[in-house]
């Protein structure tokens, strides 16, 4: 029946009622497009600023050169290119076996067991300790022994802040995986540790591959944790005993810099570095879509 | 047998997220012995007192002085400002993306959604710095200082000690301050807050809705009555993540909040927090001692990030048991 409209037994007071239900209804949603507007404007800017500033900075230079000396025009942040690279390939090949093992151990060997519920627990917390403490305890571990700051130690303090979150996506992939092709291997007679490693984690491999590169992804754009391990360098080294450059820190130290110059780069590298970020997020959200395990079903 | 070797093996890397957590526990231990001896609990509420001025002092590393207090302070309005601003920013956002969006819209707002908390820290900070400080420096705070020093505000409330010059929004306006870091606060946990909200609110059975609905109900009410109250543990769970993340939440913080080891009541004021000291001072820490200081204000981010993660995981998961919490 047409709201508004008078139906005999129908006091004013309950019309009323209900054109006030219906107008809250209306302010209801108007708050609800109003918030997302004002979420969606922030992103904006800043994508449309990071754009409008770092394009035109983007140049031959920027991937080739090394920082010129302060107050200097021109140079790049190539070395930080290679460094946040050196880095990231240390991260790796710690965070990325040890993240799967424990993903492997969650999924198939301590499904439901109190060990495998507590481990869970534990990684989701991880998760959430801030980078900075990462960063301060494996000075303390390793940078306050050696003496001297190192590329190791920043990879090691990076590759530990991805074993948690590759543990987690590596056990949810493996869950998908119906345990029909885990009889059928068994079934076969293969041996348990052939049927996880080269059926179920073969599977499951493209999701598995997208939570290590979201990691990845994550951990390439810390700085809190590098300011003290790997510390950052102003020349060439891919040494990993010695400091080492890293393309977020380089942007958070030509950010506080005094020059015009260095703001000038700040923005091409937080450009590039939010380039490479996006294309991996859109990478795994087209894998995602595309039903990670469309193969197996 | 190789069987029973595979699956220790697995076993081992699983039990080394324990390791980490227990490693970084003992190290951040250690390594604050030096501090902790010297000024035991009284580290993160007392100060000395200037004998010159009389003024309160917290953190001289050249003299050897070290209390915590503006950071706790710094760490804590900056918090509580960005959850401000971020909670009905992002309900608002969660309960226009599962109940009211058009469904060609749900794909890329979601997707920007994802993208803000993919944003790199340092380059929040950047942008903070060259855009959202000067903004709030010309636009913003004129508006609120206006506002909170006219004579009738003062009037009506000045007994309440936070109007006026001396207010909330007194002093000097630099754009940089803890409104500053609030505000950028406030836009990187939205992202967090606003999909784990979706997540409860979508793990709500279809019939609850219904029933609602049935009864005659508005889509507001519907969604109050039928989503929101059953969410709630689930959004506040989700809330307090949020809060987990700002506590800890350095590079874009030191970049804008200002940077200095005082306490002061105005929101325009500069400050410092537990993060962003840690991020400014501890490559270039004067000494031993203020070195075990500032690990021994890690170690109490560490003990409370643990705590207040734990509390909204166990919150989260009441919720959507059986659906598990994606691990970002």
């Amino acid at each position: 029946m047409a709201e508004g409209k008078m139906i005999a037994g129908q006091s004013r007071q309950s019309m009323m009622r209900s054109a006030m239900r219906t107008a809250t209804d209306h302010v209801a949603t108007g708050l609800a497009i109003l918030a997302t507007v004002l979420v969606v404007t922030p992103l904006v800017a800043i994508f449309g600023y990071l754009i409008y500033k770092g394009a035109s900075s983007v140049n031959l230079a920027f991937f080739t050169e090394i920082p010129k000396p302060e107050g200097e025009v021109g140079g790049g942040m190539a070395n930080a290119i290679v460094g946040s690279g050196v880095l990231l390939g240390i991260a790796s090949l710690l965070g990325v076996p040890i993240g799967i093992g424990g993903g492997i151990y969650l999924a198939e060997f301590g499904r439901g067991t109190r060990m495998a519920n507590a481990i869970r627990f534990t990684a989701d917390v991880l998760n959430g300790v801030p980078s900075i403490v990462m960063g301060i305890a494996i000075y303390s571990l390793i940078v306050f022994q050696q003496k001297h700051f190192s590329a190791f130690s920043g990879g090691v303090a990076l590759g530990i802040m991805m074993v948690p979150t590759v543990a987690r996506t590596t056990e949810e992939m493996l869950l998908m995986v119906p345990n029909s092709i885990r009889e059928a291997a068994l079934g076969l007679g293969v041996p348990n540790w052939r049927s996880v490693l080269s059926i179920t984690l073969k599977t499951a491999s493209p999701g598995v591959i997208t939570g290590c590169m979201l990691a990845f992804a994550r951990v390439a754009g810390e700085t809190a944790p590098l300011l003290f391990t790997a510390l950052g360098n102003q020349f060439w080294s891919v040494d990993v005993n010695r400091p080492i450059a890293a393309l977020p820190l380089q942007i958070y130290i030509y950010a506080i810099s005094p020059y015009d110059d260095q703001h000038r780069l700040a923005w091409a590298g937080a450009l590039v570095l939010i380039a490479l970020i996006v294309l991996a997020v859109s990478l795994v959200r087209y894998v995602a879509s595309r039903g990670i395990l469309k193969g197996a079903s | 047998m190789a069987d029973r070797t595979f699956s220790g093996l697995m076993l081992a890397c699983a039990a080394s997220i324990f390791a980490i957590v227990v490693l970084i526990a003992t190290e951040l231990i250690m390594q604050s012995q030096l501090s902790w001896h010297k000024f035991g609990l009284p580290f993160f509420y007392k100060f000395n007192v200037d004998p010159d001025t009389h003024l309160p002092l917290f953190w001289d590393p050249v003299n050897g002085t070290f209390y915590a207090l503006p950071f706790l302070y710094g760490t804590l309005i900056s918090s509580l400002l960005a959850l401000l601003i971020a909670v009905p920013l992002a309900i608002g956002v969660a309960v226009f993306l599962t109940e009211m969006c058009p469904g060609f819209l749900r794909g890329p707002l979601s997707f920007l959604t994802e993208l803000l908390a993919a944003i790199p820290s340092v380059v929040y900070g950047l942008w903070a710095m060259f855009v959202l400080v000067p903004l709030l420096r010309e636009q913003v705070n004129p508006i609120f200082i206006g506002i909170f020093s006219a004579p009738w505000m003062v009037r009506l409330f000045g007994w309440t000690g936070l109007v006026g010059d001396d207010g909330l929004f007194g002093g000097v306006n630099l754009g940089l301050g803890l409104l500053a870091a609030g505000v950028i606060l406030a836009i990187m946990i939205l992202p967090i807050i606003a999909s784990l909200t979706r997540e409860v609110m979508s793990s709500v059975p279809h019939s609850q809705r219904e029933a609602v609905l049935a009864l005659g109900a508005t889509r507001w009410e519907m969604i109050r009555v039928g989503v929101l109250r059953n969410a709630r543990i689930g959004i506040v769970g989700s809330i307090i993540l949020g809060l987990g993340r700002a506590l800890g939440e350095t590079m874009a913080v030191a970049m804008v909040i200002g940077n200095s080891a005082e306490i002061h009541k105005s929101l325009l004021s500069t400050g410092h927090s537990m993060a962003s000291v840690i991020a400014n001072e501890f490559s270039e820490a004067t000494s031993d001692m203020h070195r075990s200081a500032l690990i021994e204000i890690g170690l109490a981010l560490f003990l409370v990030t643990i705590l207040v993660n734990g509390l909204a995981r166990l919150l989260v998961w009441a919720v959507t048991r059986g659906t598990p919490v994606r691990a970002n």
